[in-house]
């Protein structure tokens, strides 16, 4: 998160206590990139936690633990068994409900790669990726 | 190929996205119908429909002089061009453009965090950079500032500020564009310029005085289309030592009158951060029987019914809870402060001492104070007001649907006024068949000197009927709050025009003017069309 930039940068920059460059920080093997792809962009509101005062969950947890409340599904994505890649990249895509879509600028076809692997190594009917 | 922007060539479209191309890398242009569409605005409430926004491409630079280029880029072909710094701004637009077939210019790879100075309390910023990302910057760097971060906390900071965007904290930070000090701006010719002491040829105090020397021209790229801003200095709090709550609750319906200017004069000494008006009778209305049928009586309750209510259930009228940033005795001395002084002034005040932090936070604590607390009003951004933003509930757990946009019309800072804008609005959404609670709704405090009467409407992405009746609701109730005085402070995309044509004092002399700056600097039009309810004179005939 917080690396030098190697750019030029101007006279009055320099003056200034430190510099850093806002994105998920880079991961190697498909998997750990796939989980900084989930911990920057998706934790907010699917993981856990505490939601506004008043709600017991993060917004998208509240949401799919109602929706997937008469069957066993868990409303935490990290913790599903029953998703595959196309699942979850046509989520992102195209946003639902009160989620909007995510754009190739804020999650690159690479990284919505690597986040739909992530997503999907809990489920038997995928193949894990080598590591 | 997508089509072409409005009044261009397929072939001349073609020339210019491929010079596009050649300026900021093929892979960062976004010319298919696929592409095109993830900038559609999630919230429209147009959506579907033959008037629903949409960008007919995208451009994405990563760095000041590739913006450059696509400006002289777009003006040599006459192509019209949308900038959005993060494209979260939802209820406002989101990522998608007011006049259709625009190119947006998407800033989110120019993502650097340029400077923080904890000693001077202040950053310089790009347009990607979102406050998640300056929250983690300074905390990584345990740096002793805050943020003052709107909600969600996932937008731009630039563009949170471009758009006069809100947060919780004191007045001077949690109006986001006040709290900006000099900014780096690409003009609609493609030329650089930097304002305030920014301008100087070796600055080294742009984010220090915000006015150099000469007019103030900053004001000019808030909500408007006079360039695309690409570096902003903002003003940080210190990290205060504490953070005290305490509420104040008055029983009777007309002690909001003296309640609010008590509050004014903490607020206006610096006393307080953002205060949170309330109704407990407003909450009282699901489970009193007898409240909900004095509110719906053929002419309503008056005062003196309504005080009698809430006397009789031990319930007070109004609420406002008071947020203390500072030295722990000094805060606790406020806090003394405020008791003696509405104590004394209104008859059966009562003070609830709220809970006390010291920074900086555990996790353990953080945890405990969201428990009780908007994360939010200490500084710390999160995802959590998307609770409130539609979607399924235990009442309604099959609702695939959400999203919303708001109607937010600026009224006096007086108890007065809310009664008044309350009487007023009530029977507007009334008349537009939609619910709003007449006797109780409370101000929005985040513009410090003024009250926002904020309500939100729903969109659907689903039932194109949802989407009619909200946007006839706004424009019939913002044509009555204009009547009366009040004027929006953000508009959704198909309200530009009419929240801009309520400012219309001398027969729109502000507009005119607006115009007459847009012709001299942005003579082909190809910033931001609409933007502002500013149009470029080839689409004035136009307007959304």
């Amino acid at each position: 998160m917080k690396s030098t930039i190697t750019m030029a940068v101007g006279v009055a920059f320099m003056l200034h206590a430190s510099l850093g460059v806002a994105q998920p920080p880079v991961g190697n093997a498909p998997l750990d990139r796939g989980k900084q792809v989930y911990d920057y962009w998706c934790l907010p509101c699917h993981g856990e936690g505490l939601g506004l005062p008043g709600f017991a969950e993060l917004p998208g947890t509240q949401q799919l633990r109602i929706k997937y409340r008469d069957v066993a599904i868990s409303p935490l994505l990290t913790e599903r068994t029953d998703l595959v890649p196309d699942f979850v990249k046509a989520i992102v895509r195209q946003g639902v409900s009160f989620m909007p879509q995510f754009r190739k600028t804020e999650i690159s076809d690479a990284d919505l790669d690597a986040l739909a692997t992530y997503l999907a190594r809990n489920n038997p009917a995928t193949t894990p990726p080598a590591r | 190929m997508p089509a072409p922007p409005p009044g261009v060539s397929a072939a001349e479209f073609s020339t210019a996205l491929r010079k596009f191309e050649v300026a900021v890398g093929e892979q960062w242009v976004f010319k298919s119908d696929e592409d095109a569409a993830l900038y559609r605005d999630a919230y429209s409430p147009e959506r579907n429909e033959p008037t629903e926004r949409l960008a007919s491409a995208a451009v994405a630079p990563i760095e000041v002089e590739q913006v450059q280029q696509v400006v002289r880029i777009a003006n040599e072909h006459k192509i019209p061009l949308y900038p959005i710094s993060t494209g979260k701004n939802l209820g406002y637009g989101g990522s998608a453009p007011i006049l259709s077939g625009s190119v947006v210019v998407d800033l989110k790879r120019m993502n650097r965090i340029l400077s923080v100075d904890a000693g001077r309390c202040q950053a310089i910023v790009e347009p990607g950079v979102s406050y998640f990302d300056l929250y983690r910057h300074i905390q990584e760097g345990n740096l002793e500032v805050w943020i003052d971060t709107p909600d969600p906390g996932w937008g731009s900071v630039v563009g949170n500020a471009l758009d006069h965007g809100v947060g919780y904290t004191y007045g001077q930070y949690r109006d986001h564009f006040g709290s900006h000090c000099g900014m780096e701006v690409v003009l609609p010719n493609g030329e650089l310029m930097r304002t305030g002491m920014a301008a100087l040829a070796n600055d080294a105090s742009w984010a220090d005085y915000k006015y150099g020397y000469g007019p103030y021209v900053a004001g000019l790229f808030g909500q408007a289309n006079f360039g695309i801003v690409t570096k902003m200095g903002f003003w940080l709090l210190p990290r205060p030592e504490a953070y005290r709550r305490g509420t104040v609750s008055v029983p009777k319906r007309r002690d909001i009158v003296k309640l609010v200017e008590h509050v004014n004069y903490l607020e206006n000494l610096g006393l307080i951060g953002m205060p949170g008006f309330r109704s407990p009778l407003g909450f009282a209305q699901a489970r009193e029987p007898e409240l909900r049928a004095l509110v719906t009586k053929p002419g309503g309750p008056s005062d003196d019914e309504l005080d009698r209510f809430a006397e009789s259930k031990g319930l007070a009228s109004w609420s406002v809870e008071l947020q203390f940033y500072g030295p722990e005795k000094t805060i606790a001395g406020s806090w003394d402060y405020v008791q003696q002084r509405i104590g004394a002034s209104i008859p059966g005040a009562r003070f609830e001492e709220g809970a006390v932090y010291r920074f900086p936070l555990t996790a353990e604590q953080q945890a405990q104070v969201q428990r009780v607390h908007r994360l939010v009003d200490i500084g710390i951004p999160n995802m959590s007001i998307f609770a409130i933003a539609g979607g399924r509930t235990p009442q309604n757990p099959d609702s695939a649907d959400g999203g919303q946009f708001y109607f937010a019309p600026m009224i006096p800072r007086t108890g007065e006024a809310i009664l008044e804008a309350n009487r007023v609005l009530g029977a507007a959404y009334r008349d537009a068949g939609l619910p709003y609670n007449q006797y109780f709704s409370a101000p929005a405090c985040w513009h410090y000197r003024a009250f926002i009467m904020i309500t939100s409407l729903p969109v659907s992405r689903l039932d194109p009927e949802i989407n009619r009746r909200s946007r006839a609701a706004f424009q019939a109730i913002a044509r009555v709050a204009a009547e009366h005085g009040w004027g929006e402070y953000r508009s959704p995309p198909f309200g530009v025009d009419l929240v801009a044509g309520a400012y219309s004092f001398n027969d729109h002399a502000l507009r005119r003017f607006c115009e007459t700056l847009k012709d001299a600097v942005d003579p082909n039009g190809i910033i931001a069309a609409g933007r502002g309810g500013i149009w470029p004179r080839h689409l004035r005939g136009s307007r959304a």
